[in-house]
């Protein structure tokens, strides 16, 4: 496990460039020495980046969204991966000016130390969003609010999201590329067929594409994985005095959940377990049966 | 008698070891597969403490009897019209394994979404209600499934209380669609009778069912096999994209078959071009040493610089996929617009993508009727044998040899309209490479550059006919030479005499004829001479296909004289000839020459002296880094 506030993972980074040794002319290859067969984890990890290698090579401006939650730490990892190291592309934080103060130390101290191109951006304030959506809902339609100015600003024609179809019903229908209009809305109605790895990747001129390297993931696939490559966590996440975040928003509409598991292992021995949803902390998901899809709808993630 | 399994073991601590098994449920609407999904959750103790008492009192409010498919039904306009309009996963465990159970729609409006849904699973349930049995959506389903490569195919008749569970209707069922499917081929690993809704057959063989002896569901899903990666057979390595982010050069893409490891030989198709795998590279840790195999996503480095792009696929040497143009494949139609003969078409197959037309169609047919054939289009929803004519060559397998490469979508507008199964590859002129084995030079290539002074490069001088492109490239030569350069002169017309005498000036010939001329120029500049190329190449993509051949050796010079100066010019009398229709497409008259953007250099002969524009080039190239001499600023001598 690797915490906030232990070694950073710089030390994995040196490369150890191709030695002499390496070279053509030297290599016997009388016994193939195999590497261990695919794992499920490894399975996930193969595919997440060649989703990533798909958008990085058919959109032309890329962003990736960096929520500093378990899951887009995962995605940072992985795009590091598709791409040896760096992220080609900025991590864009939609800041509600809400989060924990752990999230934004989190942030700081990543976003230097995996030298990201951070790209920051306000959400509009509470007044300007529309009233009639439930409390908790208004305070999270802020961020669709940001996000559609961001891409205003900056003209992204690809935003990298971090869902998973395992976390919430309407997220279960994504397709890994998805259209959004013009407006950032979903048309969950007429989504474009997807199949064989080959995707829609041509958006209409003024509409951005959703790509989603893990929406085939689970919670329990992104605390094994997290805990098999040592991937830095905010720790928020580990249990303190009985409780415990199982997801990370905006800390006025997140709350903990009753818990003992004080380190990743206990984390995935208590999801083996659990009939609690990951989201059970959002308020936002449960304040009428069809907030969080009129939120989708509308572009929220 | 019941005897109910005890469906949810414990699982491995960290819940991601088990075999995880992806399932689709498909069928006609209104057969039962929501039903059959919500019934299945509930038996196995998959569903969220609370989640059936919640939907129950939804239903209750708003005044409907509690559905098994509202659990699924999780989006208002489902709920609205009844029906599951997108695929839906959903997450459960058997005794032995993972499920994921994709429930796709039945609706016919919305096959698109149960292609989307069954193209992801290692096998399907097919259900089928007893009452109304086998109906076109059923067979169209099952058509799909053969298409899309799912083997493993268990089929579920529902609704048995319907029939007052009746032997003989179950019967009649069963032969039915196992007819249809072994004809396609698919052989289902069992038929069973079930009531969704009463939970007889799901995961209990019940009294009612007595006379069944075979497998509840659960116990079918359970002997559903995770599809394996293709380990087994030929490497097949799709070039997702080339990244120079340091100063290695990285072929990054995914294995979709075989195994490739540092030391193998290789070919990189459709140009059947040969080399070694360097090393295999990763990240924290590089390089990664051991076989990769099937399923992994690699980035490999060669043993050379060779020009190589996303869309092609690396494969052994002797064991490579067939560079074709011309594909026959068998297809099914997603799109509004029918598919005729004629048609303009993208296809996408691996990595490459490339325009195409449809040259014949056959066999069109609308699988849930299975009757009414037809040969000039396919409709939405129906599948048929087409004849695609590729404008660029690419690699692939028949199906039968190598699934993966045997397969493309068809993109319409930007959005996927259609796909299928490549049935049968004509190979191209080009002669199978398994003969080809590159002779290195036995010089290295600072040997080279140490003698000459200069490194290797493709000086491409283009502009319109009579532009001045001959003579600065004689000059040019001339120059170099008199320096202890080596250079080379490569002009178009000559090189037209005799290894380019079989082209004419059709697009197509042009583009041959500039490629062929950026090939043997990249050769002499590997070798460290300065190929010095005078070509009017007025295609703006044929220059760009030039370059990408010769990479980071080339150079650029746009000899920008105006066009009245060049016809007033006119040393080889086209322009008169043209002028007077004696010579067709003669670029010059016509407004088709495309002006570079990006050139290393711009030329105006009109405003210069031929020295004075030599030394222009010459301080260009050494700029560039291919003239070594520290170069005084000629330009000051002046």
């Amino acid at each position: 496990m690797h915490l906030l506030d232990k070694d950073s993972a710089m030390d994995q980074l040196r490369w150890n460039g191709p030695t002499e040794g390496s070279l053509v002319g030297q290599i016997s290859t009388d016994a193939r020495s195999h590497q261990p067969a695919m794992d499920h984890l490894d399975a996930l990890e193969a595919q997440s980046i060649y989703i990533f290698r798909e958008a990085f090579a058919r959109l032309k401006k890329l962003a990736l969204l960096w929520s500093l939650g378990k899951d887009s730490n995962v995605m940072i990892w992985l795009a590091r991966k598709a791409f040896f190291g760096r992220v080609p592309f900025p991590a864009l934080h939609v800041d509600t000016g809400k989060k924990f103060p752990e999230m934004y130390s989190f942030r700081d101290r990543y976003g230097e130390e995996w030298q990201l191109d951070l790209k920051i951006e306000p959400c509009p304030p509470l007044e300007t969003i529309d009233p009639t959506l439930p409390p908790a809902a208004r305070s999270a339609a802020r961020k669709t609010d940001g996000l559609k100015l961001a891409l205003a600003k900056y003209g992204f024609d690809g935003l990298i999201a971090g869902i998973r179809r395992d976390e919430e019903a309407t997220r279960a229908k994504e397709r890994v590329f998805s259209p959004r209009g013009t407006e950032g809305g979903w048309d969950v109605r007429d989504q474009p067929p997807e199949f064989w790895d080959q995707f829609n990747a041509s958006p209409p001129p003024g509409a951005h594409l959703r790509i989603h390297p893990i929406l085939h993931w689970t919670e329990a696939d992104i605390w094994a994985y997290t805990k098999r490559e040592n991937i830095p966590i905010i720790p928020l996440y580990l249990a303190k005095d009985g409780k415990r975040y199982r997801s990370l928003g905006d800390a006025d509409i997140t709350n903990p959940v009753v818990s003992t598991a004080s380190s990743i292992e206990e984390i995935l021995t208590e999801l083996d377990g659990t009939k609690v949803p990951e989201r059970a902390g959002r308020a936002l998901d449960h304040e009428t049966e069809d907030a969080f899809e009129r939120l989708r709808v509308a572009g929220y993630l | 008698m019941n005897m109910v399994i005890p469906a949810a073991i414990a699982a491995t601590p960290n819940g991601t070891t088990r075999p995880q098994v992806r399932i689709v449920i498909v069928g006609h609407v209104d057969h039962g597969k929501s039903t059959l999904v919500g019934r299945l959750l509930h038996e196995t103790g998959s569903l969220p403490d609370g989640k059936l008492e919640m939907l129950k009192s939804v239903s209750a409010r708003r005044g409907m009897p509690f559905e098994w498919s509202f659990l699924l039904d999780a989006l208002q306009t489902e709920r609205d019209q009844g029906i599951t309009i997108d695929t839906t996963q959903i997450r459960f465990r058997t005794r032995s394994r993972d499920v994921v159970l994709i429930d796709a729609p039945g609706h016919a409006e919305f096959l698109r979404n149960m292609i989307t849904g069954a193209s992801q699973a290692d096998g399907a349930l097919l259900i089928i209600d007893a009452l109304e049995g086998v109906r076109d959506q059923t067979r169209r389903h099952g058509y799909l499934l053969h298409l899309l490569g799912v083997k493993q195919v268990a089929v579920v008749v529902n609704k048995m209380d319907r029939v007052d569970f009746s032997a003989a209707r179950f019967e009649e069922i069963k032969n039915e669609i196992s007819a249809h499917l072994t004809g396609l081929g698919v052989t289902p690993t069992a038929v069973i009778p079930i009531s969704a809704r009463d939970g007889d057959g799901v995961a209990g063989r019940t009294a009612k069912i007595r006379w069944y002896r075979g497998p509840t569901v659960v116990e079918a899903l359970d002997a559903l096999e995770p599809a394996r990666p293709l380990q087994a057979l030929a490497l097949r390595l799709p070039v997702q994209a080339i990244y120079k982010f340091d100063d290695r050069r990285i072929v990054a893409g995914r294995i979709e078959s075989g195994s490739l490891a540092a030391g193998d030989e290789i070919v990189i198709m459709p140009a059947g071009k040969i080399a070694k795998i360097r090393t295999v590279e990763g990240w924290p840790a590089t390089p990664v040493k051991g076989v990769q195999t099937a399923g992994r996503s690699v980035g490999i480095t060669l043993d050379r610089e060779l020009f190589i792009e996303r869309g092609d696929v690396i494969a052994h040497v002797g064991d490579s996929p067939r560079d074709t143009r011309r594909i026959r494949a068998r297809i099914f139609w997603l799109h509004d617009k029918p598919l005729t003969t004629d048609a303009s078409i993208l296809v996408r197959l691996g990595t490459r993508e490339t325009r195409a037309t449809v040259v014949a169609i056959e066999k069109a047919v609308d699988p849930g009727e299975l009757s009414s054939v037809e040969n000039k289009s396919i409709a939405r929803n129906h599948v048929g044998e087409i004849d695609i004519s590729l404008a660029h060559p690419l690699a692939a397998d028949p199906y039968t040899d190598n699934p993966r490469t045997g397969r493309l979508v068809i993109e319409v507008s930007g959005r996927i309209a259609g796909g299928g199964l490549v049935l049968s590859v004509d190979a191209g002129q080009r002669a199978i490479p398994v003969d080809i084995v590159p002779v290195e030079s036995a010089l290295r290539p600072d040997e080279r550059s140490a003698r000459y002074r200069h490194n290797g490069a493709v000086v491409w001088l283009t502009g319109l006919p009579a532009s001045g492109k001959s003579t600065l490239a004689r000059a040019l030569e001339r120059r170099l030479f008199s320096n202890g350069g080596s250079p080379v002169l490569l002009d178009g017309d000559t090189l037209r005499a005799g290894l380019n005498g079989d082209l004419g000036f059709s697009a197509v010939d042009r583009t041959e004829n500039i490629r062929r001329l950026a090939e043997v120029a990249t050769h002499l500049a590997r070798n460290g001479h300065i190929a010095i190329v005078a070509a009017v190449s007025p295609s703006g993509e044929d220059r760009a296909a030039a370059r990408r051949i010769a990479d980071d050796l080339f150079r650029e010079v746009y000899v920008a004289t105006p066009a009245e100066i060049c016809e007033s010019r006119d040393p080889k009398g086209h322009y008169a000839k043209a002028r007077t229709g004696a010579l067709q497409a003669f670029t010059g008259i016509g407004n088709d020459y495309q002006p570079p953007t990006n050139s290393e250099l711009t030329i105006d002969t009109s405003a210069r002296s031929v020295p004075d524009a030599t030394d222009e080039i010459e301080r260009m190239l050494a700029k560039t880094g291919i003239l070594f001499d520290e170069l005084v600023d000629l330009a000051a001598n002046i």
